[in-house]
């Protein structure tokens, strides 16, 4: 039902963006998809990896000092059309379903875009989407990409 | 050039050698007050082997024990008292090392000893009947703004009890009223000089002020030039602390070179901080005080871990009081942030008592348009990486800033950092980075 994220705390300066993607690039470990959230002082970085890789990445990241952390966002799969996004997020909305952040996949090898989406309440979430008939994507599905 | 006025010349003028048997004669009182009605002080002195008649003169002073901060701390709130409750009409406090505050018991005697130091002070800046004086330390616990309010009001000055803070507001009523003298740190009064300047007010024409008395944070001679300059004044330091009585401790008259000592009321000493001996005039060392003429908390030497020389030459002001010059540092870790103590102990009490966070951290101090800041350094830890999302970091900040603001009642940035990223240091941790050139 959910897919699992992986997210590190980085500083907000020059250099550390970088450092962390060359370190799990160097490891063989290919981001999936990735997203930055940055305030004036500290950055998170999100990343999906393919689930065979999971484990290794966290290990990664915290042997060379990083704090990181493994969460469940959900990852929808939705048609690549305007207003393909904004009909699932008004199923959101009427469920009082919030969402803290959202991105999308780098590629993928199938024509639909693929959303990835931290809600305030993961399992309404998963529910209400799955009602509404918007199918969400597993991370065998996502490992196939 | 504003004309200084010696308060009380009978006590500020006396022969050094009649005053100093005057001070022996106070001494040998509080010292037997503090021995009959204060338990920690009869302790000491019985573990030293001093009974109060032992204490015959001033020469006598240096076998008596120290005081120490933690000694207020730990005796929180009426420990030290040597009066009973009934008779203190007034507490003052200022922080500790850790969370709790250290406070400070007076009974109108003290109160009064107080008021007539800080008189002495304003009136060696000129300050007389005439006068508007404008003060903008804070009132309340903090012993500047009620100090310099009582002060100022002792020499029937009208007195304007602004406060700290709201800059345009003190400038507005600086300038409606006429102002004449402005008291306040030596960081806000820059400030003021520096938005007055903006404003396109013109000192000597919108703003009246002729005299300014700064204190509760160390400064230097290039900010006096400056503050003289943006104010078109002269600015006078004044030097104090709660546990001894609070500002007006000691004073520069005009002539600006040291503070004068209010030695009818407390003795200076300057030791060697690590053998506790007295060192002689002209040599730096700590500053140590002992209240000789207050009854609710006096003090017997208490370590002010402020650096500083003390000189007994002639002042031209006609003044013969010692006089203690700049503090040039401390001999603990305090930090002195627009006028609040700070110490990294208080930042780390705070730290160890969030749940998650780590005691790595750094205080970074800089000085940002004349106004001092405090930034604090925190490293993350996994447990407080419960959430990835940006708002339940900076709650963490939040909460951490908030604490701060409640425990050492300073208002700080929270930065969170990576881990490892503050530097472990062999022995002594380094805790403070102080980036301000005063």
């Amino acid at each position: 039902m959910f897919i699992k994220q992986v997210s590190v705390f980085l500083e907000n300066t020059k250099g550390t963006l970088r450092e962390v993607t060359q370190l799990l690039g160097e490891n063989e470990i290919n981001l999936l998809a990735l997203s930055v959230a940055d305030t004036s002082g500290f950055g998170i970085i999100r990343l999906i990896v393919k689930s065979g890789d999971i484990d290794k990445t966290l290990e990664i990241l915290r042997n060379s000092g990083n704090i990181a952390r493994v969460n469940d966002v959900i990852c929808v799969r939705i048609p690549h059309k305007p207003m393909g996004l904004s009909e699932v997020l008004a199923v959101l909305e009427e469920n009082n379903i919030s969402v803290e952040y959202s991105y999308s996949f780098c590629r993928s090898t199938i024509d639909d875009a693929v959303i990835i989406l931290r809600p305030s309440d993961k399992v309404l979430c998963a529910e209400a989407l799955t009602k509404a008939g918007i199918s969400l994507v597993s991370h065998d599905e996502v490992d196939a990409f | 050039m504003i004309q200084d006025r010696i308060y009380n010349s009978q006590m500020e003028c006396m022969d050094p050698e009649v005053r100093r048997k005057l001070q022996g004669e106070r001494l040998r009182a509080t010292v037997a007050l503090e021995y009959a009605n204060v338990p920690l002080y009869r302790e000491r002195m019985d573990k030293a082997g001093i009974k109060p008649e032992d204490i015959h003169s001033m020469d006598d002073l240096k076998y008596l024990p120290f005081t120490e901060k933690t000694d207020l701390r730990d005796e929180f709130p009426f420990g030290l008292l040597a009066a009973p409750k009934d008779q203190i009409v007034r507490i003052q406090g200022s922080s500790g090392t850790t969370g709790k505050p250290i406070v400070s018991g007076y009974t109108e005697n003290d109160v009064e000893v107080w008021t007539e130091m800080v008189a002495r002070s304003l009136s060696a800046a000129g300050c007389t009947q005439d006068d508007i004086v404008q003060v903008c330390y804070g009132y309340g616990l903090f012993t500047g703004g009620l100090g310099a309010h009582q002060g100022a009001s002792r020499l029937g000055a009208m007195t304007v009890p602004m406060s700290s803070g709201n800059t345009q507001r003190q400038i507005m009523m600086m300038r409606d009223l006429g102002s004449t003298i402005l008291c306040c740190t030596p960081s806000y009064a820059t400030y003021l000089g520096e938005t007055i300047r903006e404003m396109g007010l013109v000192p000597g024409k919108d703003i009246k002020l002729k005299s300014g008395v700064f204190g509760a944070e160390p400064w230097s001679e290039e900010m006096r030039v400056r503050i003289e300059e943006l104010l078109g004044i002269d600015a006078i330091d004044i030097y104090g602390l709660t546990e001894i009585a609070g500002p007006g401790v000691a004073f520069e008259c005009i002539a600006k070179h040291g503070m004068h000592v209010n030695e009818d009321h407390v003795i200076a000493e300057i030791i060697d901080p690590k053998t506790g001996e007295q060192l002689p005039y002209g040599t730096p060392g700590e500053l140590v005080f002992t209240t000789i003429t207050k009854t609710g908390q006096p003090m017997l030497r208490y370590r002010t871990h402020d650096i500083c020389t003390l000189y007994n030459d002639p002042c031209p002001c006609g003044r013969t009081t010692v006089r203690m010059g700049r503090i040039t540092g401390r001999t603990d870790d305090m930090l002195i942030i627009r006028g609040v103590n700070v110490f990294p102990s208080q930042i780390e009490s705070v730290l160890v008592g969030i749940n998650g966070v780590a005691p790595h951290y750094m205080l970074v101090v800089d000085r940002v348009n004349s106004s001092d800041t405090l930034e604090v350094k925190v490293e993350l830890t996994e447990e407080m990486f419960s959430s990835d999302t940006v708002s339940h970091i900076e709650g963490i900040s939040r909460q951490i800033s908030e604490q701060i603001k409640s425990v050492v009642g300073i208002a700080a940035k929270v930065s969170l950092v990576p881990p490892k990223s503050i530097p472990r240091s062999e022995g002594k941790a380094k805790r403070i980075i102080d980036n301000r050139k005063i």
